[in-house]
């Protein structure tokens, strides 16, 4: 770090921070969707990148609407966007359990190719519907640039975005799992299906909703993504193997553990590529998870129960 | 030939003499144009070449996702094989297309490739996009001897006798946009970026070369990210540090959207910060978003603002064809060459067969080209300009800076 002044290693210092923060709610945001559904329901979703492309072409359309035909609209249409992204998500998660994974509940390895399937099948379809080319959700102006705090301390206002609606999907979530007694119902199913039926709760219906929250969740996150990535119909499968790697990492029962996986792998990730170079740091953080698991094949936390 | 075409329609209609001999006079009669070439003496290699028809092929990825770069491509060439048919053909007969999807998956290529060639016995193929896809038809075309014009802008260090690059080679690219920069920007430092894959490596390898040795100037850095990459975050604070002249890139696909959009929300913008680009184009721009793009530059062999009679008819009709929102790139423009070129070529050596036009190939030119003029060298690339565009808000570029013509040369001594 030679050559440079206090000032400009500080600065530096404080965006590094907060881009690695930036990070972590990225890999958070994408991986909550899935924390549900792999985590709690153990299905393996590969169709859950399909989700995010969902609420990112949801945000695409809203906002070329609300630019043709109501400018004065597109400075809300951001939070409209996320918010009919979660409930399109959710509709298609729902009619996708009901037609298809509901059938493959007990045959787990199934569901990867089922699922595998349905995203390739997806993906079509918004090619077909949308075009090949990657499309530009026009952005209200106040979501593009920088705060500029210092002279060299500039926080991009759409990382903050991302951020924010972490939080608030997080907290969300987490109000939802373990203060609802739709949450209980979920536990506990997850826990013993069979001692929930007994006691009267309709495991079908759980399931069905698991799963479509779950997909809601992806929603928002593609949405959200739109701000700083590409929307596209592969877009969303960009971020399928960040993801289950922060679930899996984890430890696939725990939502905490979902959590403090996205901070360890986005931080380690941050770190090293501000000090090797891209590639080079993807293999790292790879290689470190790799040994990690190996040391610890249940993840970081492990709350799950064997059934 | 024909009396064999005739008497195999004869059995599609009732079998009676009068009729067959009245169909065989209509196929000679549709066919006047061909007469001055007859197919026995255009096409002695069982291509799929008849009195009224030859076949050519086209193999893109239409599904998968290398669609989204692939499609420009596939409506040019139907554009230009139109626009060649509406004209009446080559050599009289008119052009028919087989397409077949190469689905992102090399594979596949190969296999519709070999698909192509032995069992449509096309007379072309216009096709690939990405190097992986060209590697993995090149066997094949070289095998059947076949004959594929390729579009992409690419890495060079290939050379085939079965092959017409339409793009630029990458020092046809690379050189005189860095010496653009370098003189206009009075540029010293340069920070490279790229996907890490066969491309970017290769250019930036060109362009490590060129800046050090030629420009005497310092590559700050060289990086790499994974195809897809989507946070650049923190190689963004590393630029800030290093202050570097020039930000020299090739980053592609999903992760050409990210990176613009996450540098414009860091603040790094036109106005503080020059960029050169060579992996982006009208249809990336579609993506980016004009507004994030604003103010950088690209450095390519043709935009579709150039400012040409050539080129305001070849938008003109592209754009009736395919609707007026569709845009325009580099490669698509180059995709578009590849049928003219090979109509020019086989007109020169008055037949269909694979190795006569190949031997017709060198030194034809078209100067109807939008891109302004082009000429086949022996080594089977296009002389043709190099053009630094500046972008605007509406994802157009403004030329700031044409070359001469430049001669390709895709094994360059000095830089590999």
């Amino acid at each position: 770090m030679a050559g440079y002044t206090w000032s400009e290693i500080g600065s530096i210092f404080a965006m590094q921070g907060f881009s690695g923060l930036s990070l972590f709610c990225v890999f958070l945001l994408m991986a909550l969707g899935l924390a549900i559904i792999f985590g709690q329901m153990g299905v393996i979703n590969m169709a859950h990148g399909e989700f995010l492309t969902i609420g990112a072409y949801t945000t695409y359309l809203l906002s070329r609407w609300a630019e043709l035909h109501a400018p004065a609209l597109l400075d809300y249409m951001f939070f409209v966007a996320v918010i009919v992204g979660f409930l399109l998500a959710f509709a298609v998660g729902y009619l996708v359990e009901m037609g298809l994974i509901r059938h493959l509940y007990k045959r787990p390895l199934d569901t990867l190719l089922a699922t595998w399937g349905l995203s390739l099948i997806m993906q079509q379809t918004f090619r077909s519907a949308f075009g090949a080319r990657e499309v530009s959700p026009t952005l209200p102006g106040w979501l593009l640039g920088s705060l500029s705090l210092t002279d060299s301390i500039e926080i991009p206002i759409n990382g903050l975005v991302v951020m924010g609606l972490t939080f608030v999907t997080t907290a969300a979530v987490f109000l939802f799992m373990f203060r609802s007694r739709w949450g209980l119902r979920v536990r506990a199913t997850v826990q013993n299906r069979v001692m929930s039926g007994c006691v009267g709760i309709d495991t079908t219906r759980v399931d069905r909703m698991t799963f479509a929250i779950g997909c809601g969740t992806a929603g928002i996150a593609g949405a959200a993504f739109t701000t700083i990535a590409s929307t596209g119909p592969t877009s969303g499968s960009l971020y399928i193997v960040d993801t289950f790697l922060v679930v899996v990492f984890g430890g696939a029962a725990s939502l905490l553990g979902t959590i403090a996986s996205a901070f360890t792998i986005a931080q380690a990730q941050s770190i090293l590529e501000f000090f090797s170079s891209g590639s080079m740091a993807k293999v790292m953080t790879l290689l470190a998870v790799v040994i990690i698991l190996m040391l610890r094949p249940q993840g970081l936390f492990n709350l799950r129960i064997r059934r | 030939m024909r009396l064999a075409l005739a008497s195999r329609r004869s059995f599609s209609l009732p079998r009676t003499p009068a009729l067959a001999f009245a169909a065989a006079l209509l196929a000679s009669a549709s066919v006047a144009g061909a007469a001055d070439y007859p197919t026995a003496k255009v096409n002695t290699t069982k291509l799929a070449v008849t009195d009224q028809v030859v076949k050519v092929g086209i193999l893109h990825s239409v599904t998968g996702t290398m669609a989204i770069s692939e499609t420009g491509s596939v409506e040019a060439e139907k554009l230009a094989i139109k626009q060649i048919n509406d004209m009446g053909g080559i050599l009289g007969r008119k052009i028919e297309i087989i397409q077949e999807d190469g689905a992102s998956d090399w594979p596949t290529f190969a296999e519709k490739a070999k698909k192509l060639l032995v069992q449509d016995r096309v007379a072309t193929v216009f096709g690939c996009w990405t190097s992986a896809s060209r590697k993995a038809v090149l066997p094949v075309f070289e095998k059947e001897n076949g004959l594929l014009y390729y579009p992409t802008f690419y890495e060079g260090l290939e050379q085939s006798k079965n092959v017409i690059y339409t793009g630029q080679e990458a020092t046809q690219q690379i050189l005189a946009g860095l010496d653009w920069i370098a003189k206009e920007k009075n540029a010293k430092t340069f920070y490279l970026i790229g996907s890490d894959y066969i491309w970017p490596r290769t250019s930036m390898k060109i362009a490590r070369k060129h800046i050090e040795n030629v420009l005497k100037g310092t590559v700050v850095a060289e990086e790499y990210f994974p195809l897809g990459h989507t946070n650049f975050g923190s190689v963004i604070n590393k630029m800030k540090l290093k202050k570097p002249d020039v930000i020299y890139s090739a980053v592609v696909g999903g992760s050409n959207v990210a990176w613009y959009k996450q540098l414009k929300a860091a603040g790094v913008t036109a106005e503080k910060q020059t960029l050169l680009t060579i992996s982006v184009t009208e249809d990336e721009v579609l993506g980016i978003g004009g507004e994030n793009m604003k103010g950088f530059y690209s450095a390519m062999k043709y935009f579709q603002s150039l400012d040409n009679p050539n080129n305001q008819k070849f938008v003109k009709a592209f754009k009736e064809m395919w609707g007026a929102d569709s845009v325009i790139g580099d490669v698509t423009q180059a995709a578009y060459l590849g049928p003219w070129l090979w109509k020019e070529a086989v007109e020169k050596a008055g037949s269909f067969d694979v190795d006569k036009v190949v031997a017709a190939s060198p030194g034809i030119e078209l100067k109807t080209a939008p891109e302004g003029y082009v000429k086949i060298h022996p080594n089977h690339h296009l002389w043709s300009k190099l053009r630094v565009g500046q972008w605007d808000a509406n994802g157009q570029a403004k030329v700031v800076y044409e070359s001469e013509l430049i001669e390709p040369n895709p094994f360059p001594a000095g830089y590999q």
